[in-house]
Parts: C-alpha cells; sequence; structure tokens
C-alpha cells in the first residue's frame, strides 16, 4: 500500500505490506536505524518517535496510519553539527552506558517538554489548575514510559533536568 | 501477524458502512491496544478501518453544561484541558495513571473504553481462555493472583477490566453515544457499556460490532469531592491492583471486576449513617472467594476507606 510521509524534513514514499510497523518502515525502509525496537509491544520506549511534534510509541503504530504525516526521529534532531541541547546534555551528564535506550529517551525528553509548556498534567503535578513545576519527581514520572536497561537514570534526569531549566 | 487490508475512513457514515459490510472488518482508532493483540494472533481482522482521523476529536461545552468529549480526543488531550482539569480532576487523575505519555497521546477516548482485558491468561495462546476461544475454559479461575476478579466473576471467566479512565467516567456519570448503519443513534451510560462474563465472556460490552463511539458525554459534576486513587506494583506504567473513583457521593471500585465495579452497597451503608469503615466493610463482605482473594480485599477495603476519608464522603470512623 502507497505511503507518503515527511521523515526528517525529507519526503519519502513507500510501498508497503499493511502490517509494516512505522518502526519496521524507518528502520528496514528507511534505513534510519536509530529508533529502536526493544520489546515491539509499547513497554520500553525505545521506539520512540515524534508524530506532527508529539512523541508516541512506534512499534504501536502501522506505517500505513501515518500517511501525510510529518515524523521526527533521532536522525533528524540535531541542526547540521550543532547537537540539539538534549542530546548534548546526555553526552555531557553520560547519561547512557549500552546506549540502546538513548534515541528513545532523547525523542520521549523533546516530546514531553513540549508537553508540560502545554500544560499537560502528570500524576506528580501538585495542582491541576495551576503551573507545572517540573520536579525531578515529574520528570522521572513523565518519563517512566523509557526503560533504561543499564539504569542510567539519574544521569538521564540531570540531563533533562539541565535542558528544562535552561528552558522553564 | 495475520495479512488485513487497510483504509482510512474519509467521513463517519461511510466508516460505519465499511465495518457493517466487510466480514471481518474492525474499527482503528489509536491502535495501542488492538495492533498489540494482532502481533500475538490473538484478534485476526481481516479489514481496518481507520477512524482516528474522523472529526470526532474535540471537546465541546455541552447544552446541559457539561462537556462532550469526541470520540477520538487523545488521552493526552483529555487530561490537558483547562475544563476537564478545573472541573473533573478526577477524570484526569484516572487519565495519568494509565498507560505511559506515549501512549496517552496515541490513545483514545472511545478506544480506551473498547480495550481488551490484560488477563495474563487472555494474552498466553498456549493456555485455554474462554473469551480468546469460548469453551476452552478458564487458566486464571482457581489461580493465586491479585489480578483477578473480586466482583462479578463467574466460572468462565475471573478477567478484570484495564481502564482507569473507565471507572472514573462511571463515578462521573458519564454516558457514551454511538451511530449504528441504519444511521440510528443511541445514548448509554459508560456504568452500562461493559458486561460481566456470564457463561460468555466473549461478549464484552453492549455495543454490535459495527456501532460507533462517537462521544462520551460529562453531564456537570455533582457537588462533593472528587478522586481517583490507584494501587499498584511500582510506582507508574503498570495496571492497577485496585483502584477507586469517587465523585458527588459516588463511589466506583477499579481492577476489580470485568467492568467499572460501582460499589453500590457501601454508597447505601453511608446513605443509612454507617461510618466510613463499615461502609468499605459491607462492599467487600460481598467479594467473591473471600479466602483466595483475601489479599486482595483487604487491600480494596483499605483503599476505599482511605479514599472516603481523603474526600470527606459519609461520616468518618
Amino acid at each position: 500500500m502507497k505511503t507518503t510521509m515527511t521523515v526528517n524534513g525529507q519526503v519519502r514514499s513507500l510501498d508497503l505490506d499493511t502490517r509494516t510497523t512505522l518502526l519496521d518502515a524507518l528502520r528496514e525502509h528507511l534505513d534510519l536505524k536509530g529508533s529502536k525496537k526493544g520489546c515491539d509491544q509499547g513497554q520500553c520506549g525505545a521506539c520512540t518517535v515524534l508524530v506532527n511534534g508529539t512523541r508516541i510509541n512506534a512499534c504501536l503504530s502501522l506505517a500505513v496510519m501515518h500517511d501525510g504525516d510529518e515524523i521526527l526521529t533521532i536522525e533528524g534532531l540535531a541542526d547540521g553539527e550543532n547537537l540539539h541541547p538534549l542530546q548534548q546534555a546526555f553526552l555531557t551528564e553520560d547519561a547512557f552506558q549500552c546506549g540502546y535506550c538513548t534515541p528513545g529517551q532523547i525523542c520521549s525528553a523533546v516530546g514531553m517538554l513540549q508537553e508540560v509548556a502545554a500544560g499537560l498534567p502528570s500524576q506528580e503535578t501538585e495542582s491541576l489548575t495551576g503551573p507545572i513545576s517540573l520536579t525531578d519527581a515529574e520528570i522521572r514520572e513523565r518519563l517512566s514510559g523509557n526503560i533504561c536497561r543499564c539504569s542510567a537514570y539519574p544521569q538521564i534526569l540531570a540531563a533533562v533536568r539541565r535542558v528544562a531549566g535552561a528552558t522553564q | 501477524m495475520k495479512p488485513f487490508t487497510y483504509e482510512r475512513a474519509s467521513d463517519v457514515a461511510s466508516a460505519i458502512q465499511a465495518v457493517s459490510q466487510t466480514p471481518g472488518a474492525r474499527y482503528l482508532a489509536g491502535g495501542t491496544n488492538l495492533l498489540d493483540l494482532m502481533k500475538l494472533e490473538i484478534e485476526t481482522p481481516t479489514h481496518l478501518v481507520d477512524v482516528s482521523r474522523l472529526p470526532l476529536a474535540t471537546i465541546e461545552a455541552s447544552a446541559e453544561g457539561g462537556v462532550r468529549l469526541g470520540a477520538m480526543t487523545r488521552n493526552s488531550q483529555v487530561a490537558a484541558h483547562p475544563d476537564i482539569r478545573a472541573r473533573y480532576p478526577a477524570l484526569v487523575q484516572a487519565i495519568v495513571s494509565g498507560g505511559s505519555g506515549q501512549l496517552r497521546n496515541k490513545a483514545t477516548t472511545a478506544g480506551n473504553l473498547m480495550q481488551r482485558t490484560r488477563c495474563s491468561f487472555f494474552y498466553d495462546t498456549a493456555k485455554p481462555c474462554n473469551k480468546r476461544q469460548p469453551g476452552s475454559g478458564c487458566s486464571a479461575l482457581g489461580s493465586l493472583s491479585r489480578a483477578n476478579a473480586i466482583f462479578g466473576a463467574s466460572e468462565a471467566c475471573v478477567a478484570t477490566h484495564p481502564s482507569d479512565m473507565a471507572v472514573a467516567l462511571v463515578a462521573l456519570d458519564a454516558q457514551i453515544e454511538t451511530l449504528r448503519p441504519d444511521g440510528t443513534s443511541r445514548s448509554l451510560a459508560v456504568a452500562d457499556l461493559h458486561r460481566l462474563p456470564g457463561t460468555s465472556p466473549e461478549t464484552e460490552s453492549e455495543l454490535a460490532a459495527d456501532e460507533l463511539i462517537t462521544s462520551v458525554n460529562l453531564p456537570p459534576p455533582a457537588p462533593g469531592g472528587q478522586l481517583y486513587r490507584k494501587v499498584r506494583a511500582r510506582a507508574s506504567y503498570v495496571g492497577g491492583l485496585a483502584s477507586v473513583a469517587v465523585a458527588g457521593g459516588r463511589l466506583v471500585l477499579g481492577a476489580v471486576a470485568l467492568k467499572p465495579w460501582r460499589a453500590e452497597t457501601a454508597e447505601a451503608a453511608l446513605a443509612s449513617g454507617a461510618s466510613r469503615t463499615e461502609a468499605a466493610m459491607a462492599e467487600l463482605a460481598q467479594a467473591q472467594d473471600p479466602d483466595q482473594n483475601a489479599g486482595k480485599i483487604a487491600l480494596v477495603r483499605r483503599l476505599l476507606g482511605a479514599v472516603l476519608d481523603e474526600t470527606n464522603t459519609g461520616r468518618g470512623a
């Protein structure tokens, strides 16, 4: 089935089996191997990408559902040689060990910071009607859909806090 | 995954006709539960009608002073809406306690209601399950599992409904609106949407396979405190062992039955002057299989008591 998506700013047309997930389309058909397949059932977050600016699990979506969508993956985050602030913060804070979950962690954090700016509460939000203060508990909760098997959580938290602090 | 064909619906009426006229067709919204089950071949639709882009994704004030949630609103969209945050805090609390940030961005209001149980035996295709294969038996029956139902279960099925959101919607007295192939619509309380297992646990809701939910309608919130509280095995991103929603004096329990469980016995006890503790005990006195479910029964009793205290519902001590 013909599907056209804009991936990292480039229009890409594919002819896919309807069963192809967005993740497999990115990895196997567009050779964008940054997004990872961990659990393939939405539990680990390694496949997180941004679709029309919103973070989702690419493994739990069919590619054909995304005809006309704009997809941003880890490969599209940097501006040329200039890393995205979250990519730089992950380096600065040494926020990974094996690196397998890192693209998903970073894409998830990009989407998460936008959700906070848009006023989306979490279960850690003190007041549902007041401003959101991005505490450590908030960051942990909002990134709970991304698992790190090496358990680099303290450094991931520090990296996200570094960028959140700079933008708030 | 079994092969299937796919179409993106262009309007509501043609979506319903497509599902109605194509054998094996299913509606596809966010897909977070359906695709997971299709990968395991527990769900094997032959045709998917993608309704996620239909113009059913708005949140509007209703004529009655409540709020109308379009069926295709995303869970995170609902939780972020200023009116919902201000007037229906229990709904926000329930939504943000379910799934992960990524899933809530994709999952829809109607899809959340129609999601299927997470009973481990339903997912384990090597084991009998009456829901998956009617007549094959229930592997969960008699298993030492805190995931099992303690209310409304049958010899055929002891699974629970996994939705957090639905529990809050029942406490808020929400109604769904549906459309059918003949063009007629109907309203149904969320409380009446899901079926208890009985002898046919494979039939999970009152909706026909081609009946499309178009909206979920919240009446104006009744006076009184609102709260949704969920207890679970870890702090985030896992299904509840039990949950309680309180809104306007309505008490609803989650993860204890194959539908959100209205705690009518506790409500009646409070209305007749019983204390909160007595009301919680009265409700849990009716729990099934008290020996096997002892741990869960104690958990729900304490949780219900704590939520009544915190919302100052009924008489203390």
